[in-house]
């Protein structure tokens, strides 16, 4: 491989890395808009699934790019396994195995989705909570591992990530996030129904 | 509370004398059967059997339909009886417990089952049952005793499934049946204890015995749990198609004149005292009203009550014994009590009664059970017969004579 | 075979994408949740109806052809009357 190829693959493996951040940021906060069964951003419920469907399916490509471009540059030292079995990696074992994890938990979570239909509702919920594991472990890869950590840009860009985050976590957790004023919908089972039969 | 009467001396099929032990239930109907699976399910085709629990389904076909299913199947007496107006189950249990699982016996050979649940209201009396159930010699089903949670909605099939898999007491959603996935996804056979019974008295005394009493297509009797202005309120067992007014009779007829009679149960139908008195309790006659026999709850109201608050009092209920899971049942019945409420108060106004009717269109069958349908019968036959009484709440006035209250919740 | 809208209403939230999918078919009653009729789908609705069948949320709708179990219920033993 020449030096200009392998120089090419290592920014492009750096760059799609921050792009996935800003991706999975846009794309939690989607599903966070999706969930609150609003219309919203000009668009009907059914829009803001179909565009949160949409980033996360970008989001997997931008991962691609990211591990493979990695994976074959010479200099990174990435095996295929490193990126999906964690802290197996020659170079900085803990910060790339949580890149590991997320990547892995990306792929669980686009696979059920994709047979949400065939696997039933509770499995698809149970394994989707774990979006919320994806970002922490995708933050933390990038400051551990990312070359350009200590650039200001980059730390610019995880902050502002960040409090995108915090607000998005503060509004999935408000009293006011389901569009719920005018009915009640049934999530809690009356204490006399829970019996514990002998 | 507990009195029986024959419709004439000897056709009482289940009967009322004598005690619950073993050896008095040997002395009486013989001993054991040993028949095949075969011959359970012929005995009952034979017998026209339909279930007793409300629903009135074919027995014989339940019991094809669950030998047919892939798995091992399970099956269950349900004596649960939510239904607060009803005690025909735990008079069975308490009078022929044995003759319950006799049936459930026969019940699990005709579909190879080797595990069966007695399912039981928490007011029985446990230790009385556990007891029972030791006096018997081993039999081909392990029979466990389980008590269901005190809750309306916990005698609906699909309920006691979950709650014996371990969860909680409320309804499926429907496909898959129980009969194909049911307690813990196996083919379930849930039956009403008093069909059980009947079914043990058949395979013994046949199926022509069975289809001497009722009609033609429900042969057989019936408990029904007669209340309210009647000389003696307690549980009668009357033919299929016996007159309403011989089964009030069986309880001491009424002790004056009536208003208004509920047949069925909290899901039943209402009928003016007039319709009662020239109705019959089988399903082909009663289905003139709207109306079927139900889980056999027979209410007499006199004039002086007023149908509207016993109406109010029990849509209140219904729509608090919601299992909650279902948007227009758990929004839809506390909707329909409130306005149920505002015509029994007498606040209400002229929207109130086209708002009742649009709100029960909106509500009758929609949800994992016939909880919402069942409610919505209630009110909407409650709304005609109590149409006079209606008229006079929004004039400001009530026909009520005494505050005594009728139907339990 | 005919299609037709089912609905596990223990999972229905009445988030209401459905209905907004298929109008022609679906409306939302007072609390939002699903209203619709037990016909058949029409032929040229099919595709908007799997559409919404794709979109719900919690995976409540569904289309199936007429129930198969009462046609096992309905089958009759050997020898009976």
């Amino acid at each position: 491989m020449s030096t200009s190829t392998a120089t090419a693959l290592w920014y492009l493996g750096r760059a799609s890395g921050v792009v996935d951040l800003v991706l999975l940021t846009i794309v939690v906060g989607l599903g966070i808009a999706t969930r609150s069964g609003r219309a919203m951003l000009g668009l009907p419920r059914f829009g803001v699934s179909a565009i949160h469907r949409s980033a996360s399916l970008l989001a997997l490509v931008f991962l691609g790019v990211h591990t493979a471009s990695l994976t074959l540059d010479p200099q990174a030292q990435l095996r295929w396994i490193d990126a999906v079995i964690p802290f197996g990696s020659r170079f900085r074992p803990l910060w790339t195995g949580l890149g590991a994890l997320a990547f892995d938990a990306v792929v669980a979570l686009v696979v059920t989705s994709l047979l949400r239909h065939h696997i039933g509702r509770r499995v698809w919920r149970a394994i989707h909570w774990a979006a919320y594991a994806i970002w922490p472990f995708a933050v933390l890869h990038t400051l551990g591992d990312g070359t350009d950590a200590s650039r200001a840009w980059l730390v610019g860009c995880v902050v502002v990530c960040a409090l995108a985050m915090l607000a998005l976590l503060g509004w999935r957790t408000s009293e006011s996030y389901l569009d719920d004023t005018d009915r009640v919908a049934g999530t809690r089972l009356p204490a006399n129904v829970i019996g514990r039969p002998r | 509370m507990t009195i029986m009467a024959d419709v004439e001396a000897g056709s009482a099929l289940i009967g009322s004398d004598g005690d619950a032990s073993f050896t008095g239930h040997l002395r009486r109907y013989g001993d054991l059967l040993h028949l095949s699976g075969d011959d359970v399910v012929e005995q009952a085709a034979d017998s026209g059997l339909t279930g007793h629990g409300g629903a009135g389904f074919p027995l014989w076909r339940k019991l094809n339909a669950v030998r047919e299913a892939r798995g091992c199947p399970i099956v269950v007496a349900n004596g649960a009886e939510g239904e607060p107006a009803s005690a025909k189950d735990r008079w069975l249990l308490a009078r022929r417990p044995h003759l319950v699982v006799d049936g459930l016996q026969l019940a699990a050979r005709a579909v190879g089952a080797r595990e069966a649940i007695l399912y039981v209201n928490a007011r029985t009396s446990l230790p009385l049952l556990e007891n029972l159930l030791h006096e018997r010699p081993r039999e081909r089903a392990r029979v466990e005793l389980v008590v269901a949670p005190h809750a309306f909605i916990a005698g609906e099939e699909s309920a006691v499934a979950n709650a014996l898999s371990g969860g909680a007491a409320v309804p499926r959603s429907k496909p898959p049946s129980v009969i194909e996935r049911g307690v813990r996804n196996r083919p379930t056979l849930v039956s009403n204890v008093e069909t059980l019974a009947l079914l043990a008295l058949i395979c013994r005394r046949g199926a022509g015995w069975f289809r001497d009493v009722g009609t033609a297509d429900q042969p057989g009797t019936m408990l029904f749990t007669v209340r309210g202005a009647v000389g003696r309120p307690g549980i009668v067992e009357a033919a299929h198609g016996a007159a309403v007014n011989d089964v009030l009779g069986l309880a001491g007829g009424a002790t004056r004149a009536l208003r208004a009679v509920l047949i069925g149960g909290y899901h039943g139908t209402w009928l003016t005292a007039a319709e009662a008195a020239s109705a019959r309790l089988s399903r082909s006659d009663l289905a003139v009203f709207g109306a079927t026999p139900g889980a056999g709850v027979v209410v007499a109201l006199a004039d002086g009550i007023c149908g509207l608050a016993e109406m109010s009092r029990v849509v209140s209920y219904l729509a608090r014994e919601s299992a909650g899971q279902c948007g227009p049942c758990l929004n839809g019945l506390p909707r329909l009590a409130t306005l149920v409420r505002e015509l029994a108060t007498g606040i209400a106004d002229r929207q109130t009664l086209p708002e009742l009717q649009r709100i029960c269109e909106l509500v009758a069958g929609r949800g994992a059970c016939h909880h919402p349908d069942g409610s919505v019968r209630f009110v909407r036959s409650g709304l005609r017969v109590f149409a006079e009484e209606i008229a006079r709440h929004l004039q400001g006035r009530c026909s009520r004579t005494t505050d005594q209250i009728v139907l339990p919740t | 075979m005919s299609q037709h809208l089912r609905i596990d209403w223990t999972a229905c939230d009445g988030r209401g994408l459905c209905a907004e999918l298929l109008p022609e078919l679906i409306r939302r009653d007072d609390w939002g949740f699903p209203v619709f009729s037990d016909a058949p789908v029409p032929v040229d609705l099919l595709d908007h109806a799997r559409r919404a069948v794709d979109v719900c949320p919690t995976l409540a709708l569904r289309l199936a052809s007429p129930s198969h179990l009462t046609r096992t219920m309905q089958r009759t033993p050997d020898g009976a009357g």
